[in-house]
């Protein structure tokens, strides 16, 4: 059963990012490293997405959108966090509003740390993140 | 017998065939933009992937909805391989697609109403020019009827050639293709988040895909009844055409950018105009 | 033939015309309310036993009523009184000019029916076309004055600052559908023009109901495009008297006359609002919705056509006809379009029927067997479905207190039974393979089939923007969204009761498609041309009904199937930001705010503004070029 494998299709959500992170996530897409030829698609859509990948630490706006977002993903899915902010929230860590990396409010499975992290690990991250899935849905349907 | 025969055949096959020119035009385009793109069978895999997803949904009559567009689309594919009247056939096929707007606008969700209203718009600019093709079979042919049509001594394509020209324009609205792709698009995945779909998950998205699968085969069937004739060389000729019509789908696709609606709304009736009606009137005076 | 069959036909018409006169007597709601029931009862039993007296004899035209002295003597005394009438009316609200229309064709009529020898004959007529306008307008205007009982209730405790006057009006609907009665079963062009008349007056005494200022405007419109239309009548019986010394309808359409015809076209064009003739209907949407129901399904437009469809035969490849079926396309196409632009739900159902007459108009002008059978199907899957989405709308209006569009936003959760008949009522309207859809297929074949390039355009891109404003009003029905308050329900029971009968009888007709094609349309054309040609073949009919079946069972089933299916409700997606209740989102501050989601309505494109005046000018000049080169051909 590698159903999940071949087509995992990712929601690409900036927390409080810089903007760093967001553009080698964009690279990703591009003509160099094309994503797709895993079948990964970027689809901006919840309810359409097995895999939520999120740039930047979350703070106090963020942390409800991020919940939400979260929430409307059909299961089986993923958080995969992207730059060492949405890890653990890096240089901002200790900023009034950041309350910490994404593992504060929602469960994160794959971490890529990185200022900004590469394309390759990125790419590498959200592999890794996909096996995680199918792990899931196997433990789903064994429950 | 061959009636039913492709009637099963077509209900049966007609999402497999559809999703295999679907992996060819991903891959196509991955290639035209100088990407190596996915495999051939990824839309395989996406649709084994959504029915495996959990069921979430919005509200209680999106899937319901969704289904019914499905039947109704496999039901006007059908009419046209079972060879009976291709103008009733157009017309469950807008009325299926008023189903798929019906599931769009049955959440208070902003993003899938505008995908609903640019589909309702995408329809009136279409819906001319289907109207106006059923009546080009009937003159050019002397029936509605496609097992008639098919039996004719030429094809019909001499006839109606302002139709084809009209006709292709419509395909790229159908098959939601640049620069007609308004209210859901196939690479641009984020803008409107995905429109008309925006709230339909797993099985639901699903059975969407599917319906577009239905969709894309009665398509390709259409373009081959202009080319279809008595004879088995066109009907092979008309694989092919389908095929190249196919091609230039993408082609078209690749190489536009997205109009406004306002802009769709003029291109295509005033290709219905004249292409069609100069065609329309032509094949009314001889 | 019995003696009791002499006086079927005024038994039929005096039935409502009695009630009226109870109703209008009798100031108590509640007796006054079953007044009305047993008038209903009675009015559509006696069309019943009209109707199966007639097919008992053999289904041949019945003419009767030679010598009628004494009723033409009545008729005459009326007409005057009804002149005296508009005449004081056009003083007293200051719109003097308009009274000299009525002067003008009343003298006329007079000064004819004094002077000019007229060979005896017939005034009466009874045949299948007669027997199916008079079924519809005892049924469905019998449903609609069944509704009005209720409605009436509700709408005075809604507007409390019009005055009560509710016997008076539910009174005029039933005079109203006896003067109808009477003109479909005229077969005497003088007799015919003064049921005319009254429909025209009682329609303007209807439209003006609530004496608001606007209401009197608009009343004043209808009035005087409509006597416009009845001087083009009154000319026409000069016309006929001097030439032909008969005014008989079936012999002017044997003769043909190019003038004759044009003008009773033009009063043909007037009732069933044509362009340039259309804003009397949409104005007419001031009053109470009983009378729009009314009016615009099932009697007064439905006249106009009446009256094209008798003309049929000879608007065949005439001149008057070409024009007669342009107009129609053309208004078909127009008020289509405009309807996108309008919001408010009886506007948009106005400018629907103006199109959906245009289409009618168009069939009869082409004026072939094949148009004409689909020029009746429309008329009568037309009446159905329309007056149930008036019925609706009117109910909608009581409960919410709006009849915008937008407003109903969620109808389907919050007045789920309104929400269902006018739902039906929509799919009625438009969607494959119900009976507009199938009559409009038929049209089209016809059109294509007679040669008419113009029509056959105006058709597809009519229908096209006829699915643009109908999907987008389902659309907003269908919404799942639960208001915060609900809403209470004011529809009272016979309201429902009118409903669900015409509810019954629109999905009925769909399925019974075949038989009515065989029973009642094909005897239709075979008297009005002496041929009938099937026009789809039974194969086609039966597959109709399949797909009708499909329709309605494809939903019902996936809903069975899909009940089962689990699934967790997650709110939509509004950028993360929904608030929960898929209404609110939290906005830059923090705060909830509320979501609000409209239609298109592409005002600038379609609007009134922007179309009306040009369509008017351009239909306007057409008739006026029509009736120069007509009148020329009759001085040369």
């Amino acid at each position: 059963m590698d159903r999940l494998k071949k087509s995992p299709w990712m929601l690409h959500y900036d927390a409080s990012s810089c903007n760093g992170c967001d553009i080698e996530v964009l690279a990703c897409t591009m003509p160099r490293f094309d994503i797709e030829r895993f079948g990964i698609i970027n689809t901006g859509n919840p309810f359409h997405a097995d895999i939520l990948l999120i740039t930047g630490g979350v703070n106090a706006q963020s942390a409800q959108v991020v919940k939400q977002i979260y929430s409307q993903m059909p299961n089986p899915k993923v958080v995969v966090a992207v730059g060492i902010c949405a890890c653990t929230g890096g240089v901002f860590k200790d900023c009034y509003n950041i309350l910490g990396g994404i593992d504060t409010v929602i469960p994160v499975d794959v971490y890529v740390p990185g200022c900004a992290a590469r394309p390759q690990s990125i790419i590498d991250g959200v592999l890794k993140a996909v096996d995680i899935l199918e792990k899931k849905k196997e433990a789903q349907t064994h429950e | 017998m061959t009636r039913v025969l492709s009637l099963i055949l077509y209900l049966i096959l007609a999402p497999f065939v559809g999703a295999f020119l679907d992996g060819i035009d991903r891959k196509i385009t991955a290639r035209m933009q100088g990407r190596k793109g996915p495999p051939i069978w990824q839309p395989f895999y996406d649709l084994f992937k959504l029915f495996s997803k959990q069921m979430i949904a919005v509200n209680s009559v999106q899937l319901l909805l969704n289904c019914s567009y499905l039947i109704f689309l496999a039901v006007a594919g059908g009419m046209v391989f079972f060879g009976t009247d291709i103008l009733m056939s157009l017309f469950i096929l807008s009325t299926a697609d008023m189903f798929l707007i019906l599931a769009a606008s049955s959440d208070s969700s902003p993003y899938s109403n505008i995908g609903a209203s640019r589909e309702m718009m995408q329809m009136m600019s279409y819906e001319p020019m289907t109207l106006l093709i059923a009546v080009g079979f009937y003159l050019a042919t002397g029936s509605f009827r496609v097992d008639e049509i098919i039996a004719q001594e030429t094809c019909a394509f001499w006839m109606m050639p302002g139709l084809f020209v009209g006709f292709i324009l419509i395909m790229a609205i159908k098959l939601r293709k640049s620069p007609f792709d308004l209210s859901t698009s196939h690479h641009a995945h984020q803008e409107v988040v995905k429109g008309i779909t925006t709230e339909m998950s797993g099985p639901t998205l699903a059975i969407m895909e599917i319906g577009e699968y239905y969709e894309k085969m009665l398509l390709l069937a259409v373009v081959a009844l202009f080319f279809i004739d008595s004879s088995i060389i066109s009907w092979i000729l008309g694989i092919v055409l389908c095929l190249g019509v196919y091609f230039l789908e993408i082609l078209i696709d690749n190489v536009c950018a997205r109009v406004n609606w306002h802009k769709l709304l003029d291109i295509c009736w005033l290709i219905t105009l004249l292409c069609g009606g100069i065609n329309i009137l032509i094949l009314m005076l001889i | 033939m019995g003696v009791i069959l002499l006086y079927l036909i005024p038994i039929m018409a005096g039935i409502p015309l009695i009630g009226a006169i109870l109703i209008f007597l009798n100031h108590n709601a509640k007796t006054r309310g079953y007044t009305i029931y047993a008038t209903v009862v009675a009015m559509m039993i006696s069309a019943l036993a009209l109707m199966i007296t007639w097919i008992q004899d053999g289904s041949n035209t019945w003419y009767l009523y030679t010598q009628t002295e004494w009723m033409d003597k009545a008729m005459q005394a009326f007409e005057i009184l009804l002149m005296v009438f508009i005449v004081y009316m056009c003083f007293k609200y200051k719109r003097r000019w308009i009274s000299l229309l009525a002067i003008l064709q009343t003298g006329l009529t007079l000064w004819v029916e004094y002077t000019i020898p007229l060979v005896e004959s017939t005034h009466t007529q009874v045949d299948s076309l007669a027997l199916l306008m008079c079924i519809i307008c005892a049924f469905i205007g019998g449903l609609i004055g069944i509704y009005s009982v209720g409605y009436m209730k509700s709408y005075h405790e809604n507007h409390k600052g019009v005055l009560d006057r509710s016997s008076t009006f539910l009174a005029l609907i039933f005079v109203f559908m006896s003067a109808m009665f009477g003109l479909v079963l005229s077969s005497n062009l003088i007799w015919m023009y003064f049921f005319w008349e009254i429909t025209s007056v009682i329609s303007f005494l209807l439209i003006g109901y609530t004496k608001t200022e606007e209401a009197i405007t608009n009343s004043f419109r209808a009035l005087w495009m409509n006597l416009f239309g009845g001087f083009g009548f009154a000319v026409a019986i000069w016309l006929c008297a001097m030439w032909n010394h008969s005014v008989q309808l079936n012999e002017i359409v044997a003769s043909a006359n190019p003038m004759i015809i044009g003008m009773l076209a033009l009063a043909g064009l007037t009732k069933s609002a044509q362009l340039p003739f259309s804003t009397w209907l949409f104005g007419a949407m001031v009053a109470p919705t009983p009378s729009s129901a009314l009016l615009h399904s099932a009697t007064m437009v439905k006249a106009g056509v009446y009256l094209l469809i008798r003309l049929a035969p000879a608007l065949n490849g005439s001149l008057c006809g070409t024009i007669v079926s342009f107009i129609g396309g053309f208004t078909f196409i127009m008020t289509s379009l405009m309807a996108i632009a309008q919001n408010d739900a009886k506007k948009v159902l106005a400018f629907s029927t103006i199109s959906n007459l245009g289409l009618i108009v168009a069939c009869a002008g082409i004026g072939v067997e094949q148009t004409v059978w689909a020029a009746i199907f429309l008329m009568i899957f037309h009446s159905s479905s329309k007056s149930m989405l008036f019925e609706a709308v009117g109910a909608t209006e009581n409960s919410i207190g709006s009849r915008d569009i937008e407003n109903m936003h969620g109808l389907i959760l919050r007045l789920p039974k309104l929400a269902y008949v006018m739902g039906i009522g929509i799919a009625g309207m438009y969607l494959a393979p119900f009976g507009m859809l199938i009559s409009k297929w038929v049209a089209l074949k016809a059109f294509v089939d007679s040669g008419n390039v113009l029509l056959v355009i105006c058709i597809a891109f009519g229908s096209a923007s006829t699915m643009f404003y109908w999907t987008k009003w389902l659309g907003k029905l269908i919404a799942m969204h639960k208001p915060r308050v609900p809403d209470r329900d004011v529809t009272r029971k016979d309201e429902y009761f009118s409903m669900a009968v015409l509810c019954a009888i629109t999905i009925s007709l769909c399925l019974l498609f075949p038989l009515l094609a065989g029973y009642v349309v094909n005897p239709i054309v075979l008297s009005l041309f002496g041929a009938t040609t099937d026009v789809l073949s039974m194969s086609e009919l039966t597959t109709m009904v399949i797909m009708v079946c499909s329709v309605l069972i494809v939903p019902a089933m996936m809903f069975l199937v899909t009940r089962m299916a689990p699934r967790d409700i997650v709110p939509t997606y509004m950028n993360g930001i929904n608030v929960g209740d898929n209404s609110h989102f939290t906005d830059s501050f923090g705060q909830s705010k509320k979501l609000h989601l409209s239609n298109w309505y592409l005002r600038f494109e379609f609007g009134r503004r922007r179309l009306l005046k040009p369509s008017q000018i351009l239909a306007a000049s057409v008739l006026i070029v029509t009736f120069a080169v007509l009148l020329g051909g009759v001085l040369s």
